[in-house]
């Protein structure tokens, strides 16, 4: 081994601090070589080690009946009967996708479609959560354009659809986009493959596509900060290869189908430094690796380029002694390259080795298990208490509810994202029953009767404002989103997005979300079974909102009651269920309308949601709901437009009588209490339906009918009617909503 | 003038395309055919006379939209 | 009816193929890996739909170079019956078993979703169960479907009733509106001289079962039954 001065810079350059270089003399008796230290370096990273976040985490609940594989391995699955679990996982991919948002994307997508078929299952569903800056911002547009190009992509060419997701615009984002993507595979319960070494003597084989020298140091990019000099930082883009990512994909589930694998993990972030000591991490064993067999594009690389290479679709797998050949010929057939590159050991240790000389060797459980836990202060922000005030009485009231109400629809955080989701092939693999649009997207289980609900939400602005009850919300409103298609939660996966751990408000930002995600799911009784933390989201100083990124799966026993938003049939009764109370605060309304971003966000009793969503969810198995739409981003006229004209096949008017009850008329029409859900149902069947609902003490009352080509919303006993009715042809309203992308993209 | 434009992907920078051509030509039988990298070839007509600035004008282009030098090189004739 | 649904690297509707023929309408089907060189006992071929070799250099360029290609074409020479949807019609156009080639879509973009397709031609083995006519909504899913052919062919096609598909409005009118992708007389599929080899855009098989929402695509499925003379079988797994 090659002898090093291990200077200050060096470390710096590594992102590592005195103390942690400390751990490691103390962990190898010894100085590091520089492939060592660039090991230690990537593991140790905040993105592999969760250094500042993993305390907070352990408080999460993530065990529960269904829970075959909670958080810690390549992704969580739950039991969903007949032999069945649906695998799922939600990661992100910001940083690449702020540099080269085509690329950035489409790894991103690679990157969780192998944390799934990893473990065994095929991936049947993509979803993703999207956070840019205003449109009116041309490189907003240019970001936008290039993450849909790069989502559509990779995720088509792999034929997985894209079901469904959600895009919020908000300056706060404009130089720290948020790239989110969710997969959902299903495996069978007893065919369920982990990353563990185990097995001394069984060969290490490597197989996918070459490492180059791309990526190297992505895991240390990915935990930094970024301002001006980012540009300096660009050679850690990977390029992606759908097609053969396709072929890992097929190969992968061919070997798996047979008995000789037995242990498997992609080559992520870290890349082969990462697989290779937590799969022996896991196991308590160790690896010994041939560097010098390692399928490579380039001539000359280093051992250090070689670990710490993050090329895409590799992967790394333990098959048992003396079954290689089999294993060969699959991988062949698919023409991918494989090479046997090392075999299992009992020394605990991953041992490099290059031409049989030994170029590193560090104890696997140093480098992935016993990195740096940080308790990092946490202090509420200074501007906390002023962003939390919002003084009524200096907001001027409605004078025109249709013109607040198109430009809430205006607003391209509300407006339809068909523009975006027609980019995605959404129905391949012929399981889409609810296609984007809807509150939640609705998969049929082949050869069962039963369907999948699958919604990933997040309201950062509430999350702001009151860290605590924005996270609630994010699990509450997710969860209400597969209710209103009638189902039941059964697993979450998160992925936290938050800025510079190193400030204090920040972590008092993280510690006060975690509990809040605590708390609801808690309540809601769904247990978080993986996840990924993405911290140092700031540019120039400046962080992000707080965005605890939140996707939950539902799972419908009989998939032939699934319903959607939309209204179906003139005649029907519309149901308000929940109760509306005078929630402007951090509101969409108060954005668009009043410019303003304040206030408390809205207060959410988990006891009275859980009943909200017990109750739709008996009312749609029952058979009694036409349409369910819960209420959001624009509260109830919003919700009532998007019943109105969400719907492909038609459109159906709405005419709407609803009491003021004393509240402000703005609040009463685009406040954003929480835990309401509009439902339409059979006009006979009404009565029953509102009874069912008073006797599971949930809020209720009949609000309107279905019908027409128009929306009329007027409130009772009030003077000033006129101004602050609802009256609009619904072709107006379709012409903003609808188009309100295409328009800011120049594309209508 | 006319600016002739080839973008080609940075070398080590993989090219998946390139990889899948160059396996296509394999398996027809072209056994001495390798390292193939696909790029794209542009023609911009540049209205202006003076060489220098004609040629600072595309450099610009190729800088800011033509091609992405996070992943890509550009090289152009003006002519 | 026996039916191969060829795999080539990339193909990824031939899970959707396999499953409308075997498990929705009950018949026998064959996967077939694309370095197969013989279609022993096969009464047709589908050509799936997906990214064969990553779409990389033209859609469908490589892929006709696959082996199974020359199988294809005897097959197809003897008078097989052979269906190529989307990525598969990209691949028979490329092979030349049917005449034209593939643009991009005039949006640049991927564009998935409902059309409505007008069936100009009932009288094939792929559309006996249709009307002449008849409006069916299947969905698009493609970047290059933007079909372009010279004026000569586009004349012996049309004046030979081989345009089986033209994209149109829900109520049946051929207009500039209803084209999707720019796609040359708002074709959407077209069949050999010989009738015996279509190619169409839409993909029928995810339009073709009722918990989907939509089964006009089925009709073409079942058109090829009938022309076998062999109804589709009651199958244990409808309807789920």
């Amino acid at each position: 081994m090659n002898a090093l001065v291990i200077t200050k810079a060096i470390l710096e350059q590594h992102k590592l601090s005195d103390d942690e270089y400390k751990k490691i003399l103390e962990i190898l008796g010894r100085e590091p070589n520089w492939t060592e230290l660039g090991m230690f370096s990537a593991m140790w990273s905040e993105h592999c080690s969760y250094k500042s976040s993993r305390i907070h985490l352990k408080k999460l609940p993530t065990t529960g009946p269904r829970v075959v594989q909670g958080p810690g391995e390549n992704a969580g699955a739950v039991d969903i009967g007949d032999g069945l679990c649906a695998v799922f996982k939600m990661e992100s991919h910001n940083h690449p996708s702020f540099i080269e948002p085509y690329q950035g994307a489409a790894t991103g997508v690679g990157g969780i479609l192998r944390d799934i078929f990893t473990m065994g299952a095929r991936p049947i569903a993509l979803l993703n959560s999207l956070r840019f800056g205003g449109l009116d911002n041309a490189n907003t547009r240019h970001l936008l354009k290039g993450v849909v190009s790069g989502i559509a992509g990779y995720g088509n060419c792999m034929g997985v659809p894209t079901v469904g997701g959600e895009i919020v615009f908000n300056d706060i984002y404009a130089l720290n986009p948020l790239v989110n993507v969710f997969c959902l595979g299903i495996a069978k319960k007893d065919k369920i493959f982990l990353g563990k070494a185990a097995g001394v003597g069984n060969p290490v084989i490597y197989f996918g596509s070459k490492t180059g020298r791309d990526g190297i140091h992505g895991a240390t990019m990915a935990s930094d900060s970024f301002d001006e000099q980012a540009a300096q930082k660009r050679p850690t883009v990977q390029v992606g290869d759908p097609f053969t990512e396709k072929l890992l994909l097929e190969a992968c589930l061919e070997l798996m189908a047979g008995d000789c694998l037995v242990g498997i993990q992609d080559m992520g972030a870290a890349g082969l430094t990462s697989s290779a000591c937590e799969m022996a991490s896991r196991e308590g064993t160790g690896v010994e690796l041939e560097l010098a067999d390692v399928p490579r594009r380039e001539p000359g690389m280093t051992p250090y380029e070689i670990m710490l290479s993050e090329s895409q679709e590799r992967m790394l797998m333990v098959v048992k002694a003396g079954r290689e050949d089999e294993v060969i010929k699959i991988c062949r057939k698919w023409d991918l390259d494989v090479a046997v590159i090392g075999r299992v050991t009992d020394t605990g240790k991953v041992v490099l080795k290059e031409h049989g000389q030994v170029v590193a060797e560090i104890p696997a459980k140093a480098l992935a298990d016993e990195g740096p836990r940080y308790d990092r202060p946490s202090s509420p922000p200074a501007y906390q208490e002023m962003l939390q005030s919002l003084n009524h009485d200096a907001l001027p009231d409605l004078k025109d509810a249709n013109a607040a109400l198109l430009a809430l629809l205006d607003s391209p955080t509300i407006a339809s994202k068909r523009w975006v989701y027609e980019q995605y092939d959404h129905m391949v693999r012929t399981n889409t029953m609810v296609r984007p649009g809807s509150d939640a997207a609705v998969l049929r289980v082949k050869g069962t009767n039963k369907a999948l609900a699958l919604s990933v939400d997040c309201n950062g602005r509430y999350c702001l404002l009151n860290p605590y009850e924005g996270a609630k919300i994010a699990i509450a409103e997710c969860a209400r989103n597969l209710a209103c298609s009638g189902a039941e939660p059964i697993g979450v996966t998160d992925c936290l997005n938050f800025g510079n751990p190193q400030r204090p408000e920040v972590m008092w930002q993280f510690v006060l979300a975690i509990e809040g995600l605590k708390d609801a799911c808690e309540a809601l009784n769904v247990p978080i079974v993986s996840g990924n933390v993405s911290l140092y989201n700031e540019t120039n100083d400046l962080s992000i909102y707080p965005t605890p990124m939140i996707g939950m799966v539902g799972l419908i026993e009989d998939a032939d009651r699934a319903v959607t938003q939309w209204f179906k049939e003139s005649g029907d009764a519309i149901i308000l269920l929940g109760q509306t109370r005078e929630d402007l605060g951090g509101t969409e309304y108060l954005k668009v309308v009043h410019h303003r971003e304040q206030g408390s966000p809205p207060l959410l009793s988990l006891e009275t949601e859980k009943a909200v969503q017990a109750c739709t969810i008996r009312l749609i198995r029952d058979g009694l709901v036409q349409s369910a739409h819960d209420c959001s981003d624009g509260g109830l006229a919003v919700a009532l437009t998007e019943c109105c004209i969400a719907g492909s096949a038609q459109q159906l008017g709405a005419v709407v009588q609803l009491p003021l009850d004393g509240l402000r008329r703005d609040a009463l029409l685009f406040g954003e209490s929480q835990s309401r859900i509009v439902l339409s149902v059979k006009a006979e069947l009404a009565e029953r339906v509102l009874n069912t609902a008073w006797d599971a003490g949930v809020h209720a009352a009949r609000i309107g009918t279905v019908g027409g080509a128009r929306l009329v919303i007027q409130v009772d006993g009030d003077q000033q009617a006129a101004g602050c009715k609802i009256d609009l042809e619904l072709t107006a309203l379709y012409d903003h909503w609808g188009l309100a992308i295409p328009r800011a993209l120049g594309q209508d | 003038m006319k600016a002739k434009i080839h973008v080609t992907l940075k070398q080590g920078i993989l090219d998946p395309q390139g990889k899948a051509i160059e396996h296509a030509l394999e398996s027809l039988g072209f056994k001495n055919a390798g390292n193939v990298r696909v790029g794209k070839y542009m023609e911009v007509d540049v209205n202006e006379t003076d060489r220098a600035n004609a040629d600072a004008q595309v450099k610009q282009m190729c800088e800011k939209l033509l091609a992405n030098t996070v992943i890509e090189d550009y090289r152009y004739e003006l002519g | 009816m026996k039916i191969g649904v060829v795999v080539f690297p990339g193909s990824n509707c031939d899970h959707d193929c396999q499953y409308i023929f075997k498990d929705v309408l009950g018949q026998y089907v064959e996967m077939i890996w694309h370095k197969e060189t013989l279609l022993a006992g096969l009464d047709a071929v589908v050509l799936p739909g997906g990214f064969s070799y990553g779409d990389y250099l033209r859609t469908g360029a490589i892929a006709r170079f696959s082996p199974v290609m020359g199988a294809v074409k005897a097959f197809a020479k003897k008078g097989g019956l052979v269906i190529g949807i989307c990525n598969g019609f990209q691949i028979l156009l490329e092979a030349g078993l049917l005449p034209g080639v593939m643009l991009r879509n005039t949006s640049l973009n991927f564009i998935c979703k409902d059309v409505y397709v007008k069936v100009e031609n009932a009288a094939t083995r792929f559309t006996n169960r249709c009307e002449s006519g008849q409006v069916l909504k299947i969905p698009i899913a493609h970047a290059d479907g933007n079909y372009y052919t010279d004026p000569i062919t586009l004349g012996g096609i049309k004046a030979n009733a081989q345009v089986i598909f033209r994209y149109c409005t829900a109520d049946g009118k051929v207009t500039p509106d209803a084209n999707p992708n720019g796609s040359l007389d708002n074709i959407a599929g077209i069949m050999n001289a010989d009738g015996n080899v279509l190619g169409m855009m839409p993909h029928p098989e995810r339009s073709a079962e009722a918990i989907l929402g939509n089964e006009d695509g089925r009709l073409i499925f079942q058109s090829m039954l009938s022309s076998f003379g062999k109804p589709e079988l009651q199958s244990k797994l409808i309807g789920i």
